[in-house]
């Protein structure tokens, strides 16, 4: 199966990182690799099992807060990520999987929780759980090149504050996002955090292809969904902007 | 007369006085609920005063193992229950303000419960039997994370001594709010979707699984079962076998079914009188029943969340044949369909898909990742496209909550549906 050329894409415990539907964006990245000829390796690791340090991108998605504290320390324990980011591998986490790439989170009745400490973030609770659509416009400063409106659906109570090292991915025009001066998500080098479910890579495919080209180290030729682009415009024209 | 119960006559008059303005204006069903509740805010309490009340409560399933327990319970007497799905506090107090037959005033009652009403609604019932299937991911913009659920059922389970339970000891999250009540009966009728409890609701810890069986380092273990459910036959607590011979189809029924029927059992009505009643029932809400939507025949299905979909691919006619799939995201569907990637919809490789509803560029989305041969038609009663028009088979259409209401408002079906 597993070939030296092969794209490894690894989904990190998408039995507990995996209530959202953000199971999608392993799909996605999978499927937008191979209609561009790339052979892909896609991985699902369970609850526990090592994580392999050698992989190219690592994804993680939202999930309850049990499930969020168990996913932290066992990423904590492990270590196999922080090496893998240490190579600049990508990671791509969502939610919960954002928050805990961070310092510290609030997890199971709201007791603050170490993150894996490889995104400069912090997150506390939030007064009001932030529930809906997100639209936000990508930050040309944060060293990401996105020209398209960021898409997706948020639920959740984290506020989510960025330290000097991190730099927002947007800006917030409908919803909360982090809660925090009106910005959506953190990148650092190649870590991208968001609070974009949809699945985000599912209704942003300018930035699953922007972590592709990470990946391949150059850009990819480009490919037209029709049924993606309806998404879109659908949920552009549904949603509208709060300024 | 006691000053207590004179008090409560005298509410009782006001508010029968709110209920008959309430029906003179021939406002609708659920709002009548509405009205009489802000005029009476413990009218529930007070309608069920008398009475045995059943609770049924699940993600999936709710309706239709409250529609077979009525039946079973019928069978021995009547019965008031809500037959509507209005499974919130109004509709359940319009369900009982306004019953469809006049029965007894000591007619025990029999409802559907929505999970998240569960708690507020037992706090007017202190003494129910509460009949609890299943919890997985659904709404979660409303009804909010699995285990946040089973927490406020097993805090307000812990607080009413009185109630007694049937329960499915497959989910670790309903065993563990179940565990509270002193009295339970254990039913086993499988989980199929297991991606909800992954870890032990109790300690945290990832749940041992062998099986059906699930365990946890902590202690804490699947329940022993006194009814057991393993392919369409049902073995009681007295070792007794008997086949289910229901009418309604797929594993996901059988459950639904042995459900009720150890509810039923805890309720009074013995097996043999509860088996062939609910072995009548065909059609409940609708789900199952053939309609007649832009000319053919077809079947409508409720596939609302990836628990449910979960059985939902046995059920379908086999491939080639293709199938309609509605997706709304209204409030009653939840907000986010996210939840369609949770569904393994390559499973539907072969066969056109023909995506509709509100969201169904979602669904052509996921289906176009999934390698789905699909098209996104906004009303394909109107036009069909023509792969699937040719064909004279029947055609199973599934939809979410309000997808599905519709479609079978618009074939003209289901008459126990208000
Ligand atoms: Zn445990």
């Amino acid at each position: 199966m597993s070939s030296e050329s092969a794209i490894r894409l690894v989904s990190i415990y998408p039995m507990l990182l995996g209530t959202y539907g953000d199971g999608g964006n392993l799909r996605v990245l999978t499927a937008r690799a191979r209609l561009r000829g790339f052979e892909v390796e896609p991985i699902e690791l369970d609850a526990g099992e090592p994580v392999p340090a050698d992989a190219d991108l690592y994804l993680l998605g939202g999930g309850e807060d049990d499930a969020q504290v168990a996913a932290a320390r066992a990423l904590r324990r492990d270590g196999g990520l922080a090496r893998a980011v240490a190579h600049d591998a990508v990671v791509f986490g969502v939610c919960a999987g954002y928050q805990l790439l961070g310092k510290e989170f609030p997890g199971s009745d709201g007791v603050l929780e170490p993150g894996v400490e490889l995104l400069d973030v912090t997150t506390t609770r939030l007064p009001k759980r932030a529930v809906g659509e997100l639209l936000a416009e990508p930050v040309s400063s944060s060293g990401v090149e996105l020209t398209q409106p960021l898409t997706g659906y948020e639920n959740h109570a984290g506020g989510t504050t960025l330290g000097a090292g991190a730099h927002p991915l947007a800006r917030v025009r409908a919803g909360v996002g982090n809660g925090i001066d009106r910005l959506e998500g953190a990148v650092q080098g190649r870590i991208v955090g968001t609070y974009l479910h949809g699945p985000g890579l599912a209704r942003n495919p300018e930035l699953a292809d922007l972590l592709l080209s990470w990946v391949v180290g150059s850009a990819l030729p480009s490919l037209e969904l029709p049924a993606v682009e309806a998404l879109r415009a659908e949920r552009l024209a549904t949603v509208r902007p709060e300024e | 007369m006691s000053g207590l119960r004179l008090r409560a006559a005298t509410g009782l008059g006001r508010f029968a006085g709110v209920m008959s303005r309430t029906l003179r204006r021939g406002d609708g069903f659920v709002i009548g609920g509405r009205v009489v509740l802000a005029a009476c805010p413990d009218a529930f309490g007070r309608l069920c005063a008398g009475r045995r009340v059943a609770f049924v409560s699940a993600t999936n399933g709710k309706t239709t193992t409250t529609k077979l327990l009525a039946a079973a319970m019928r069978a021995a007497g009547p019965v008031l229950t809500n037959n509507s799905g209005a499974n919130m506090p109004a509709g359940l107090v319009a369900a009982l303000a306004m019953p469809t037959q006049r029965v007894p005033d000591d007619a025990p009652v029999v409802l559907e419960a929505d999970e998240t009403y569960l708690p507020g609604l037992l706090r007017g019932t202190p003494d129910a039997l509460v009949v609890l299937g299943n919890l997985s991911r659904d709404q979660l913009d409303r009804v909010g994370e699995v285990a946040m659920v089973a927490r406020r059922w097993r805090s307000t389970f812990a607080e009413l001594p009185g109630l007694a339970a049937v329960a499915n000891a497959d989910d670790p999250h309903v065993a563990w709010a179940a565990a509270v009540i002193s009295e339970v009966t254990w039913v086993s009728v499988g989980n199929t979707w297991t991606a909800d409890s992954v870890l032990c609701p109790s300690c945290g810890s990832i749940l041992r699984r062998d099986g059906a069986d699930w365990s946890c380092e902590c202690g804490f273990r699947r329940p022993n079962p006194s009814w057991v459910l393993t392919d369409g036959v049902v073995v009681d607590p007295s070792g007794a076998r008997h086949g289910l011979g229901l009418r309604l189809p797929g594993r996901a029924n059988q459950a639904n079914a042995v459900m009720a029927l150890a509810a039923a059992h805890a309720l009074g009505v013995p097996v043999e009188t509860a088996l062939p009643a609910m072995a009548s029932v065909g059609s409940v809400g609708g789900r199952y029943q053939t309609v007649t939507l832009g000319g053919r025949r077809v079947r409508l299905l409720l596939g609302k969340n990836p628990a449910g979909w979960a059985e939902m691919f046995g059920m379908l006619a086999p491939p080639p044949a293709p199938v309609v799939i509605a997706i709304n995201a209204r409030a009653a569907d939840g907000k986010d369909p996210s939840w369609l990637w949770d569904v393994p919809f390559e499973k539907l490789a072969g066969r056109l898909v023909v995506a509709t509803g509100e969201r169904r560029h979602d669904l052509a989305v996921r289906l176009t990742y999934a390698g789905v041969d699909q098209v996104t038609v906004e009303d394909p009663w109107t036009t069909m496209p023509a792969a699937v028009a040719a064909s004279d088979q029947p055609l199973d259409a599934v939809g979410t909550y309000t997808a599905f209401r519709e479609m079978l408002r618009k074939g003209g079906g289901a008459r126990d549906v208000e």
